[in-house]
């Protein structure tokens, strides 16, 4: 069974219609590729999902159970953890402190445990850990997000745009990590702008367009797919 | 021309007319004539005397410091110095001259040339740049019947009353004496007087930026400490009072003036120990910081003990008067750190706090009153009386928070700002009248008793306000470094991705909004024993805007700011009583000043001062 199903959902922006009936499914231990130009709703869909919008028709389930009427900060505890858009780290917040914050819903005694994990994962924030996460750079912010996503122990981890901002070099990066987790056993729902890179660690893909999935289907298939690499690839 | 199109003239002629405003302007507006009757040292100078030499001396030092990279000489700086005295005098003689009866024609001459001045100059410029010589004409006659219907008939005013003060209500004979130093009935002696000292206090100023570091800043300490203690004179000699015999005091004071020896006693030792501490100050601190852990604990526990000392006999110390001051300070401090968990903490631009604090006052004159209105009279006092006014105020800010919930920002910010209206229009109302006296409020409020002794003194009072405070102080700086303290700094920062964390933000705010009600209750039930009566328009916005205010001057979400903040905005208004025409004026030119010169307040608290500095560099990086 999925671990996440979304069923028709059609989510507004007081009057504008901005997703008219998005279906699809995420199962255990995918990496799943969103992708879609500028406006396609995949931030929307994100949004829908993690709870901070909720869908006029259709539901989300997760895990068996409807969740699309489910507080947001209620969903950290099932299981789902999100990376914002544009990072949002706490910028005044220590790098540390900005994990133990990851860690808001834990009460078990193993987040010191997990805190050594996040600084293995990503040794950068290990020499950092006392700095003030506004001034680490725009890739370190990214790790720093993710890192402190993952101090929840999310099941699902939802990713919006994490190469966005951030130089060619350092995505090759991002988008190693985002593998690594997702080898560990975390399933992952990715929304991206930069296709290329989506499908090469994703195993299926929705394409988004104005606020409906046009095309779904296998990562290889994706990159091969005509209107595909003609529209998000740039390749003719 | 060419030495006016300089860089050393355009600074010294900016700054010297902007202190030369601002002479003119404190004079018209009456403030150095307030000021005059304070006088600072006896028989030589007044705090509006000083309040006018002020302003040459700083932007000389200004002036100079700002010429420092071009490699002036000495004398360079001196002929500066001297320049923006001039410039500041300039505008304050011309209105003398206009003011005095042998030259009042030029005020005449003045008003009625100004127009074709004005019209002309700007008729040449367009003319220059080749613009129809008609229309220029017509433009001319245009300007100058405009401005000189304006000018004419204050002419005909001035010629008809004979006096400016009949227009500028505080250019009087009284404003006469002390910009010309007395000089009133020679006027040419006065004028140069004023222009002699302005002069001489531009030159000081610059020289002042010669002096090496040490000197210097030991001078301006004792400076700064002798016109200090001048200036509040009373207030000294008040505390004074409580300790020393009634002659030693006439020895230093004549009534509430400082006498010279003491005053130059004063100046001598402060400048010689600020000297010191400038020499040796560093030595000092460098050797407690490379001393051993546990004597620096020793060190530290001394220093702790002297402060709690110091806390605990200050009625003693201060005398009445100004443990009345403290007890007002105590209560602005109380409310000061509570709206600092919705402010400091949660980042709730709580705009209606004084909410909390009506509530508070009320329910304490309400239950304890033994007047008419007393609803349960006798049955409760003052202490069993604070737990109520302190779930009450909870109870308000809980539901005041209810509705507010979903807003953010400025939004909330306005709807907060109502609901105080609202609570000030509801005690005035009508309808509550029964039951809060409406405008006569509600009176016979009786003292709090302790061990059967009425506190009816402010020196009593203080201890009440004390203890309070020192149980907010320990609650919040608990709640800063708790789980609770955490996810209201989340929900500051970010609340989008705060509930990401998966932080209810709902039932975090609404506890913050709680929490923080329930100082401004008990400040409001201190307050409402301490005067004994309860009027409704004891709570106005200004109550929260104080609060507020007294939170961002002190530092924001920093505790010892805010200490330091209801000092600065409300001890000193309380002291400065007699200028209170002035004293919004003052306030608002303070935070104008902090928030351009210092805007992380006083004290800042670490997270803040790191928000400040690096304001721009927080924002993440867009690209790498």
């Amino acid at each position: 069974m999925a671990l996440l199903e979304v069923n028709g959902i059609h989510t507004y922006y007081g009057n504008i219609h901005a997703l008219k009936g998005v279906s699809f499914e995420v199962d255990t231990g995918e990496i799943i590729a969103l992708i879609g130009s500028n406006g396609a709703g995949k931030t929307t869909t994100l949004r829908t999902i993690s709870g901070l919008m909720t869908p006029r028709e259709g539901s989300v389930n997760y895990d068996g159970e409807v969740i699309s009427n489910t507080r947001a900060d209620m969903l950290v505890s099932k299981g789902i953890s999100m990376v914002p858009e544009g990072r949002g780290v706490f910028a005044k917040l220590t790098v540390e402190e900005n994990l133990d914050m990851g860690a808001y819903i834990r009460r078990d005694g193993a987040i010191k445990e997990d805190l050594k994990g996040a600084f293995s994962l990503f040794p950068r924030l290990q020499e950092r850990r006392k700095q003030v996460a506004g001034t680490l750079s725009g890739g370190e912010q990214q790790m720093l997000a993710i890192a402190r996503a993952l101090m929840s122990k999310p099941r699902l981890l939802l990713l919006d745009e994490p190469s966005m901002g951030l130089a060619p070099v350092l995505v090759d990066g991002v988008f190693e990590t985002v593998q690594r987790i997702a080898n560990e056993g975390v399933t992952i729902l990715l929304v991206e702008q930069n296709a290329h890179m989506a499908l090469q660690i994703a195993d299926r893909g929705y394409v988004l367009q104005s606020g409906e999935v046009a095309i779904s289907d296998t990562a290889a298939n994706l990159q091969k797919n005509e209107t595909v690499k003609k529209t998000y690839l740039g390749i003719d | 021309m060419d030495i006016l199109r300089s860089e050393r003239s355009r600074i010294v002629v900016s700054l010297g007319l902007l202190s030369g405003a601002f002479i003119l302007f404190a004079g018209a507006v009456g403030m150095i004539e307030a000021f005059h009757e304070r006088e600072v040292v006896d028989k030589f100078i007044s705090l509006g005397q000083l309040l006018m030499l002020l302003a040459p001396f700083a932007v000389g030092f200004v002036a100079a410091s700002r010429m420092a990279h071009t490699d002036a000489s000495a004398l360079t700086l001196l002929v500066c110095g001297a320049g923006v005295g001039i410039l500041t005098a300039i505008p304050t003689v011309i209105l003398l001259l206009f003011n005095s009866e042998e030259f009042r024609f030029l005020l005449d001459l003045t008003l009625k040339l100004l127009p074709l001045a004005v019209a002309s100059y700007f008729a040449w410029q367009r003319y220059r740049a080749g613009a129809d010589p008609r229309l220029v004409a017509g433009a001319w006659l245009a300007i100058a019947v405009l401005i000189g219907i304006v000018t004419y008939s204050f002419a005909l005013v001035f010629e008809i009353k004979g006096e400016l003060r009949t227009v500028l209500v505080n250019i009087n004979r009284d404003w006469v004496d002390v910009v010309t130093f007395d000089h009133r009935k020679e006027l040419m002696t006065g004028i140069l007087t004023l222009c002699l000292a302005t002069v001489a206090s531009g030159c000081v100023g610059a020289i002042f930026h010669l002096i090496p570091d040490a000197p210097r800043r030991a001078l301006l300490y004792g400076l700064g400490v002798t016109f200090l203690v001048g200036a509040f004179g009373e207030t000294v000699r008040l505390i004074l009072q409580e300790h020393l015999d009634r002659d030693t005091l006439k020895e230093i004071f004549r009534r509430d003036t400082l006498r010279q020896n003491a005053a130059l006693a004063l100046f001598v030792v402060s400048t010689v120990t600020g000297f010191l501490w400038a020499m040796f100050g560093q030595n000092l601190r460098h050797g407690i910081s490379t001393m051993e852990y546990s004597q620096r604990r020793v060190l530290n526990g001394i220093g702790m003990l002297l402060f709690v000392a110091i806390l605990l006999s200050l009625p003693w110390l201060i005398g009445r008067t100004l443990s009345d001051v403290a007890v007002t300070i105590g209560i602005f401090v109380l409310m000061g750190l509570g709206l600092n968990i919705a402010i400091g903490l949660a980042g709730l631009l709580d705009l209606g706090y004084v909410t909390n604090y009506a509530v508070g006052a009320y329910i304490l004159a309400v239950l304890t009153s033994i007047g008419p209105l007393g609803l349960l009279k006798g049955t409760f006092n003052f202490w069993t009386v604070i737990p109520v006014a302190l779930l009450a105020a909870m109870t308000a800010g809980f539901i005041f928070a209810m509705p507010v919930l979903r807003m953010r920002g400025d939004y909330l910010a306005i709807a907060t700002l109502g609901f105080g209206e609202i609570i000030g229009k509801l005690a005035i109302s009508d309808w509550l009248k029964p039951l809060i006296g409406g405008a006569q409020g509600v009176q016979a409020i009786p003292k709090p008793v302790f061990l059967g002794a009425e506190l009816k003194n402010p020196e009593q009072l203080y201890y009440i306000v004390l203890v309070a405070c020192l149980v907010t102080l320990f609650v919040s700086i608990r709640l800063n470094n708790s789980r609770t303290g955490r996810q209201w700094m989340a929900i500051r920062e970010d609340e989008d991705v705060a509930t990401a964390m998966g932080i209810d933000t709902a039932r975090a705010k609404l506890l913050a909004f709680t929490l923080s009600a329930a100082t401004g209750g008990v400040a409001g039930a201190i307050f409402a024993a301490k005067v004994g009566t309860v009027f409704p328009n004891s709570f106005t916005v200004f109550i929260s805007i104080n609060v507020l205010s007294l939170i961002i001057v002190g530092g924001i979400a920093s505790n010892p700011g805010i200490v330091v903040g209801a000092i600065v905005l409300i001890g000193m208004p309380e002291l400065l009583r007699e200028f209170s025409d002035f004293r919004f004026m003052m306030y608002g030119a303070l935070l104008i000043l902090m928030m351009i010169k210092r805007p992380q307040g006083f004290i800042p608290s670490k997270i803040v001062t790191h928000e400040v500095r690096q304001g721009v560099k927080l924002k993440p990086a867009a690209a790498e």
